[in-house]
């Protein structure tokens, strides 16, 4: 099929925005009908990207870009390869059946048509993720999903619990898309280019080795985040207080993948070295573990299917930590089954709690006769969980196992993470499909009806997915398979292995890990006594709990921090002020070590030493005058010194400037010392004495220091001299500092005079302000002097 | 701050300082002097003047009020480029009488002198109002 790809890709991007748009009016108008019509989008864009499947899979990668900030060499730019291709097959897909199949269980809701919006604005940045190209637009499309996530988490906005879970998993994402946004500048940096497509290996590129650990460390950090790693998984239980369908879609198949997406998008640029390996096996490997057991100890069949999601995120991320080809190859299996049979697991649990009003396995029982159609499509999913042939999981599995062969000790290690971790996923797909369906009737009744198509058909077509891939194994593999382990692996070919080996590790290993689950299983409740129990021990804290203590922490050190420096003590900021400027002065001259030679030769005639001697003593009496008064006048005396050495080192408007200075000085200090009815004493004790004087020595020393090393080298005359020549004949002035003033420099002083007329408005304002409180408060209370 | 020695020198140094502010101004192109200086000695004389006779006097001399003066001088001071922009240079381009005996800066200055004395007579008349109150 030949299409027009600009439009195709513009359209590829726009269509789902374009729908959430709509979707509250088809919401409204059109009722029941209303899932089926808006999953047009999405199904078309399924069949849309079907089409690519052949060249991409025989090497052709499509590009689309255009100009979006050239002088930053920022492209808006988009790629289909591989990876990206299935990864939006599945998104469309996935969310087309998710998008019927909502519309069906919220009907009736009052906020259907929002939900719907949300969904559409969701599925338009996650496609736009996994087709972007350039960095920015990546990371653009990737804070654009955790904030339709948090819409989604916090539909039911009413409860407490739904709002809280939001925030938390906004929180998580959030400081994750910082992570990635500071890891793509410095990839940039390394790299020289915004998009995808171009950047090198960085692992074996040796100029990149300065920068390298920093970009591993923040893109781990934002996949894991992203993809609920240990420690960072908290957030995904808690969004479980989303609507069904939103788990089904985000938090298994879609949303949570985008982790894994950039780590495997990344692979070929960073893999090779420790820092990437050994931290994915880690923390994936206990994310597996952990997640695994963990579903073993839910009750509420959605958490066993959260805490069963965070394993396989693990588990994925392992994948990618075994890297190579094997390594890609069994990614890429794993996770085409595992969206598919949980996404459908996940709407299957829907079906059930709309039909009997629990979810809790306790309670559930023996329904598989009273919902058949529900029964079968969890048996579709389940098995293929747990991975028996012929459904796909099994081919995942031996993908996997495959993968953690050959190779001394450490595959083995590999293995066993694998084969219990598998066991133990194993064990809770059985619990999610005998507990509800099997056995006697449970406490909860008899349920209602299964629902219609709409909700059922769902689960029906994804277990029919993960079924039907045996009949077209080769095609699979060839298509989708395969093309996005090449993608991962960075350009290799690998072939997915279509047989079963009978004497072949993988298929021993098959065995042990159905043994292992099967024991696990029946073993249940005492692993959901043991994790309580040692839940216990541990005084029941949880990740949950410190990522609140975490929050509660973060909010009492602000507040501690805005208490320290805004305390309203105008003495206080003063202090902080001067400290800083003294820090500021000093810092430099230790750092550089250029200290000015203080063997100064000082030259003056008698009339100048006359003027410093009247600095000196009004400084003198400004600090040691035992009246305010008698201070403020001194400090006019001081002023009348430099003045007079202005005039005496020949700058007479600066001299001139600098007396009228003092005089209005003195005038308006003491006017305001009368009008504030100061005390005609300054009673300071003693610490404060020694902290300002302190201080003020430093401060003034450092500065002193700083004059002296500058004028100690020559001077740049190219400014006075352009300056002294072009002052009379360009200006027409022979007074160079006014010529300056007002011809040279006028627009500054425009400026400057601009400044002065607002500050008169101001100190007009603080003064008006301050006569009618004085004169609402009456006479006076405390007798000062004037 | 009412005696008599203020009463009596008031009148005589307010005759002679402004008129010295205002030659400063004007003298300013040439040697030492200028807008700022100029504002600053006239404001010095209304200091004395709100001093011995009170802050309504003054303001009554003055007529205008004291901050309208400063807007006006800021008025003036940004009007006075504009001819030359009118006439295609650069705004605030110096255009000069022949003989160059008064140009744009000089009306520039005029501005910045009154925007210095308006804004200093308006903070010391407004402290000085407090005093007569209490």
């Amino acid at each position: 099929m030949a299409l027009d790809f600009d439009a195709f890709a513009i359209g590829l991007l726009l269509a789902p925005f374009a729908m959430a748009l709509l979707a509250p009016l088809i919401s409204q108008e059109t009722g029941r009908a209303a899932g089926w019509i808006i999953a047009i989008v999405p199904a078309g864009l399924f069949v849309a990207l079907l089409s690519l499947l052949g060249p991409v899979a025989s090497g052709k990668i499509v590009q689309f870009a255009v100009d979006w900030v050239q002088t930053l060499g920022l492209e808006f730019a988009l790629r289909i390869d591989g990876l990206s291709l299935v990864f939006a097959l599945l998104i469309s897909g996935i969310g087309s059946v998710v998008a019927v199949c909502s519309a069906s269980f919220l009907d009736g809701h009052a906020h259907r048509g929002r939900f719907m919006a949300f969904l559409m604005l969701f599925m338009g940045a996650m496609l736009g993720l996994v087709l972007a190209d350039s960095l920015p637009a990546l990371f653009a499309f990737w804070e654009l999903t955790s904030v339709a996530s948090f819409l989604l988490i916090g539909f039911d906005h009413h409860r407490v619990d739904a709002r809280r879970a939001a925030t938390q998993a906004l929180v998580v994402t959030g400081l994750g898309g910082l992570c990635l946004m500071i890891g793509g500048v410095l990839l940039h940096a390394a790299a020289g280019t915004w998009n995808l497509s171009g950047l090198p290996s960085l692992a074996a590129d040796p100029a990149a080795a300065s920068v390298y650990p920093a970009i591993v460390v923040f893109v781990l950090l934002a996949a894991f985040t992203k993809s609920a790693q240990v420690p960072f998984h908290f957030w995904l239980p808690g969004a479980m207080e989303a609507p069904t369908p939103v788990s089904a879609y985000l938090h298994s198949a879609t949303m949570v993948q985008a982790g894994v997406y950039l780590l495997a998008r990344l692979s070929p640029v960073l893999s090779g070295t420790p820092l990437w390996q050994v931290p994915l096996l880690v923390v994936g490997g206990v994310t597996l573990l952990w997640g695994a057991i963990h579903a073993l100890g839910q009750t509420d069949l959605k958490y066993v299917l959260a805490q069963s999601t965070i394993a396989a995120l693990g588990l994925s991320v392992f994948l990618i930590g075994i890297g190579g080809e094997t390594g890609a190859l069994a990614l890429a299996a794993f996770f085409v089954a595992h969206a598919l049979y949980k996404a459908g697991l996940f709407l299957v649990v829907g079906i059930l709690d709309r039909s009997t009003g629990s979810r809790d396995i306790r309670m559930l029982g023996g329904l598989r006769e009273l919902m058949p159609i529900s029964f079968l499509a969890t048996a579709a999913a389940a098995l293929s969980m747990f991975g028996l042939p012929p459904f796909l999981g099994w081919f995942a599995k031996e993908e996997l196992y495959l993968a953690a062969t050959g190779g001394g000790q450490l595959a083995w290690a590999a293995l066993g993470v694998l084969v219990v971790g598998s066991a133990l996923m194993g064990a809770a797909a059985l619990v999610v499909l005998v507990r509800p369906f099997m056995g006697s009737l449970g406490s909860v009744g008899t349920p209602r009806s299964e629902g219609g198509i709409s909700l059922w058909a769902g689960p029906v077509v994804l277990g029919l997915a993960g079924f039907s891939a045996i009949f077209l194994l080769t095609e699979v593999g060839q298509f989708v398979i395969g093309p996005m382990a090449a993608a991962i692996a960075g350009g290799a070919e690998p072939h997915m292995s279509t047989t079963i080996d009978v004497f072949g590790i993988p298929f021993w290993a098959s065995l042990a890990t159905w043994a292992l689950a099967i024991t696990a299983y029946r073993r249940v409740e005492w692993i959901r006594a043991y994790l309580g129990e040692a839940a216990g021990r541990a005084g029941n804290w949880t990740f949950d709990r410190g990522f609140d203590q975490a929050m509660f922490g973060l909010v009492r050190a602000g507040g501690g921090l805005v208490r320290l420096f805004q305390h309203g003590r105008l003495e206080l900021y003063l202090v902080l002020l001067f400290a800083l400027l003294a820090i500021a002065l000093v810092l430099p001259l230790l750092g550089v070590g250029d200290w000015p030679a203080f063997a100064v030769p000082i030259d003056l005639t008698p009339m100048e030493w006359g003027a410093v001697a009247l600095i000196v003593v009004g400084t003198a009496l400004v600090v040691a005058g035992r009246t305010r008064l008698g201070a403020i006048v001194a400090l006019g005396l001081q002023g009348l010194g430099t003045g007079l050495l202005f005039l005496f080192m020949g700058a007479p408007d600066l001299g001139f400037t600098q007396l009228m200075i003092e005089v209005v000085s003195v005038v308006i200090l003491a006017l305001v010392m009368t009008r504030l009815r100061l005390g005609s004493r300054d009673p300071r004790p003693l610490e404060d004495w020694l902290r300002d004087g302190a201080l003020a020595l430093v401060c003034g020393s450092a500065l002193a220091a700083l004059l002296i090393r500058i004028t100690a080298e020559p001077l740049d005359r190219r400014l006075s001299d352009f300056f002294a020549s072009s002052s009379a004949a360009l200006a027409h002035g022979r007074n160079i500092v006014n010529v300056i003033l007002v011809d040279f420099r006028g627009l500054d002083t425009l400026g400057e005079i601009t400044v002065v007329m607002t500050g008169g408005i101001a100190i007009l304002a603080l003064l008006g302000g301050a006569r009618r409180v004085k004169r609402a408060a009456g006479p006076a209370v405390d007798g000062g002097g004037s | 701050m009412n005696t008599l020695i203020l009463r009596t020198m008031t009148p005589i140094l307010v005759t002679l300082i402004v008129p010295f502010s205002v030659i400063v101004v004007l003298r300013g192109h040439n040697s030492a002097g200028g807008g700022f200086i100029g504002g600053l000695i006239a404001a010095g004389a209304v200091a004395i003047h709100g001093m011995a006779f009170g802050t309504v006097a003054t303001r009554r001399l003055l007529r205008i009020d004291p901050l309208l003066l400063s807007g006006i001088g800021v008025l003036i001071a940004a009007l006075s480029g504009l001819p030359s922009a009118l006439f295609g240079d650069a705004y605030l381009t110096g255009i000069w009488l022949p003989a160059h005996a008064f140009g744009t800066p000089g009306v520039f200055d005029i501005g910045v002198y009154l925007v210095v004395f308006g804004m200093l007579s308006a903070v010391i008349l407004g402290l000085e109002d407090g005093e007569g109150e209490a």
